[in-house]
C-alpha cells in the first residue's frame, strides 16, 4: 500500500484577479497557498505525535527500565534488555502466548471459512437483501463488553443455556470457565459470533466484483460448482483473503475484552489457573494489578513483535494462493 | 498491495447471470440470522426475569415481567444515567473532531501542493499498522501524573480526536470525488483556502464523511479498554459502567444483562436506522477492523 502523488494539483496560475492590485493582498494570498496546507495537517499530526507516537516510543524506553509503581525513583533504573531476558524464562508469558495463539486459531480459521460460505449464500439473487445483511452484521455492532457478559451467561456452568442444550443430547455439564480447551472453544465461538458477519460482507463485496462471464465460460467448459469455486472464486478473492487474514491476525493477538468479561469477577488472570489469559491480559495484569510498568512495557513490545512475525508468516502462507492473473 | 479499497469506481449490482436463491438458501440464511440475533434476544429474556428465575433449569426462553424493575435497578446501582451522558458526549465530540480533522488533512493531501506531502502521507499510512495498545502504559502515566486528566472525559476524547485511518480515507475519497475544476473555479471567484474548505470541500466530502462519522461514533461508543483505565468507576462511560456492574463479588445476571441492554440499545437503534449505510461502508472498504 503506497501513497501515490495527488492525481492533480490545484495551484493558481498567476494568482486570481484580486491579488494583483496591492501587495498586502498578494502577501496574504501567498501565505494562504503556501502555509495553509501545513495548518490543515497540523491538528492531526499534533494529536498523533503527542498521544500516538510519543507513547509508543516511550513504551520502548520504559521496557528498558525497572520502573515500578511502588518503588520511588525506579523509573530511572536502567536495566537494558534485562526485562526481555526475564521474559524468556517467564512461564506465565509463554502460557499467555499459547492461549492467545490457540484462541486466535480456533476463533479465526473456522470463522473465515464460514464467512466465505455465507457470502456465497448472500451472493445469490435474493429478496430482502439489506435485511439479511443487517441480520448477519448485527453481532459486530454490539459492544465487546456486552458480548463478553452475554456469552459468560450463556456458557454458565450450572444454569447456562449451552449446557442445557448439551444436556438435551445427553451430555454432561461442562465448566466452560475452567479448563483450557473448554474456555478456548467458548471464546472462539464468541469471536466467531461477533466477527463472521463483518468478514462475510467483505467477501461478498469481493464476490460481486468477479466478472460473471468467467463463470459462464467455465460452465460451457463443463466445470462443476467446486471446480468453479477453486479455479475462479478463490484466485479472484486472493487480495481480499490476504486482507481478512492479516486483520484477523492483528485483532486476535490483541484479544483482551472478551476473555476479561468472560471471567467471573473480571480478574485479569483469565481463569483460576490462567487457562485463558491472553497476552494483552498479561500486560494488563503486570501493569495494572502489580504496577510493574517496566516489565509490562517489555511484554507489550514483545507482543508487537509477535504481531509482526505472525502477520509476516500468515502473509507468506496465504500468498501461495494462486493469483487470478 | 492495495489492501484498503476505498470507494471503487463502479460495481456490478444486479449481475444477470447470478444464481437465483432457492428455498434452501433462505432457510439457511434464516438460520444464520437467527443465530446472530439470538444472544441479544436471550439477554432481553434473561434481563426480564427476576434473579431467581435466571437460575432455573431448564432456562427460560420467553421474556418475563421484570424488565423495568431490572433496568431501574441497573440505572440506580450502576450509574447508567451518568454513563449514558458521558458516552454520548465522548462519542459525539470524538466523531465531530475526527471528521473535521480528517477532511482538513485529507483535503490538503489530496488537492494541495506542499513540500513533504508524499512522505508525510506515507507516514500516516504506516502509523495505521501500529496497534494502539502498544502506547497505553505511557498514555496512562501522561494522563495520571503529568496532565492530571484521569477521571475526566478529555482523557478519553483527546487521544481519539484524530484518526490516521480517517485522514487516509478522506484523502482517497477527495482525490477521486472532488473535481479540480471546482476548486479552480472557487479560486477564480476569490475564495481563500479556508473558504474553499467550507464551501467546496466539505459539501463534496459528505458521503465519505458520513460513513467515517458512523464508524467513529460506534467505535468510540463501544471502546472499553482505555476508558476503563482513564476514567475508572467514578465517571464511567457505559461500557465501563457495565464492567463495574459485572465486577462485583456476586454476579446478578438479570441485572448485568439489563446493563448490556442499556449499553447496546443506542447503537442498535443507530444500526436499525442507518444499517444500509453501515453495510455500504464495510462493503466499499471504508472500514478498518
Amino acid at each position: 500500500m503506497t501513497a501515490s502523488a495527488p492525481s492533480a494539483v490545484v495551484r493558481p496560475r498567476r494568482g486570481p484577479p484580486w491579488a494583483t492590485a496591492d501587495w498586502w493582498a498578494r502577501l496574504r494570498y501567498k501565505l494562504d497557498v503556501k502555509g495553509m496546507p501545513y495548518l490543515y495537517i497540523a491538528p492531526f499530526f499534533l494529536i498523533f505525535f503527542v498521544f500516538g507516537l510519543f507513547p509508543v516510543l516511550y513504551t520502548g524506553w520504559m521496557a528498558l527500565t525497572q520502573w515500578n509503581r511502588v518503588v520511588p525513583g525506579s523509573s530511572d533504573t536502567f536495566v537494558g534488555f534485562g526485562n526481555f531476558g526475564r521474559l524468556i524464562h517467564d512461564d506465565y508469558f509463554w502460557n499467555a502466548l499459547r492461549n492467545t495463539v490457540a484462541i486466535g486459531v480456533l476463533g479465526t480459521v473456522p470463522q473465515l471459512l464460514l464467512a466465505m460460505w455465507i457470502a456465497h449464500l448472500l451472493h445469490r439473487r435474493l429478496r430482502a437483501r439489506t435485511l439479511l445483511r443487517m441480520g448477519v452484521l448485527v453481532p459486530n455492532v454490539t459492544s465487546v463488553a456486552a458480548v463478553g457478559l452475554i456469552f459468560a451467561a450463556l456458557f454458565g456452568r450450572d444454569f447456562g443455556l449451552i449446557n442445557w442444550l448439551l444436556s438435551l443430547v445427553g451430555l454432561g455439564k461442562i465448566d466452560w470457565q475452567a479448563g483450557t480447551w473448554q474456555s478456548w472453544s467458548a471464546l472462539a465461538i464468541m469471536i466467531t459470533w461477533r466477527w463472521t458477519g463483518y468478514n462475510t460482507l467483505i467477501y461478498l463485496a469481493a464476490l460481486q466484483a468477479v466478472p460473471e462471464d468467467l463463470y459462464e465460460a467455465a460452465e460451457v467448459d463443463g466445470a462443476g460448482e467446486f471446480q468453479k469455486f477453486r479455479s475462479i472464486t478463490i484466485p479472484a478473492l486472493r487480495p481480499t483473503i490476504i486482507f481478512t487474514v492479516i486483520m484477523s491476525t492483528i485483532g486476535s493477538i490483541q484479544l483482551f475484552t472478551e476473555p476479561l468479561m468472560f471471567n467471573p469477577g473480571l480478574s485479569p488472570t483469565g481463569g483460576d489457573s490462567r487457562e485463558f489469559q491472553t497476552l494483552a491480559m498479561y500486560v494488563y495484569e503486570q501493569f495494572w494489578s502489580h504496577g510493574k510498568y517496566g516489565y509490562a512495557s517489555a511484554v507489550s513490545w514483545a507482543m508487537f513483535m509477535i504481531i509482526i512475525v505472525a502477520v509476516g508468516v500468515n502473509y507468506l502462507l496465504v500468498r501461495r494462493i494462486r493469483s487470478a492473473t | 498491495m492495495s489492501v484498503i479499497r476505498v470507494f471503487p469506481a463502479h460495481r456490478r449490482s444486479a449481475a444477470p447471470g447470478r444464481r437465483r436463491a432457492g428455498a434452501s438458501t433462505y432457510l439457511l440464511l434464516g438460520a444464520i440470522v437467527a443465530v446472530s440475533v439470538f444472544p441479544l434476544y436471550w439477554s432481553l429474556v434473561a434481563s426480564s426475569q427476576d434473579n431467581s428465575a435466571v437460575g432455573s433449569w431448564p432456562p427460560k426462553l420467553l421474556p418475563g415481567t421484570h424488565l423495568l424493575a431490572n433496568l431501574q435497578q441497573a440505572f440506580s446501582q450502576g450509574a447508567f444515567g451518568l454513563a449514558l451522558l458521558n458516552s454520548t458526549i465522548v462519542a459525539s465530540t470524538v466523531t465531530v473532531s475526527v471528521v473535521l480533522t480528517s477532511t482538513l488533512a485529507g483535503f490538503a493531501f489530496a488537492k494541495l501542493r506542499f513540500r513533504g506531502s508524499n512522505a508525510m502521507l506515507t507516514f500516516v499510512v504506516m502509523t495505521m499498522m501500529v496497534p494502539a495498545q502498544l502506547g497505553i502504559i505511557p498514555l496512562y502515566i501522561m494522563m495520571s501524573q503529568w496532565l492530571g486528566w484521569t477521571g475526566q472525559l478529555q482523557a478519553v476524547i483527546v487521544p481519539a480526536a484524530t484518526s490516521a485511518f480517517g485522514v487516509f480515507l478522506m484523502r482517497q475519497y477527495l482525490a477521486e470525488a472532488l473535481p479540480n475544476e471546482l476548486l479552480e473555479a472557487g479560486r477564480v471567484d476569490g475564495c481563500s483556502t479556508t473558504q474553499l474548505y467550507w464551501h467546496v470541500v466539505l459539501p463534496a466530502a459528505r458521503p465519505a464523511a458520513a460513513v467515517l462519522a458512523l464508524f467513529t461514533f460506534m467505535g468510540a461508543w463501544n471502546d472499553f479498554f482505555w476508558p476503563l483505565l482513564a476514567l475508572g468507576q467514578s465517571n464511567p462511560t457505559v461500557q465501563v459502567a457495565l464492567s463495574t456492574l459485572a465486577g462485583g463479588y456476586y454476579m446478578n445476571y438479570s441485572l448485568v444483562l439489563a446493563g448490556t441492554l442499556i449499553s447496546t440499545a443506542p447503537i442498535l437503534l443507530v444500526f436499525a436506522v442507518l444499517g444500509k449505510q453501515i453495510i455500504g461502508g464495510i462493503m466499499q472498504g471504508a472500514v478498518k477492523a
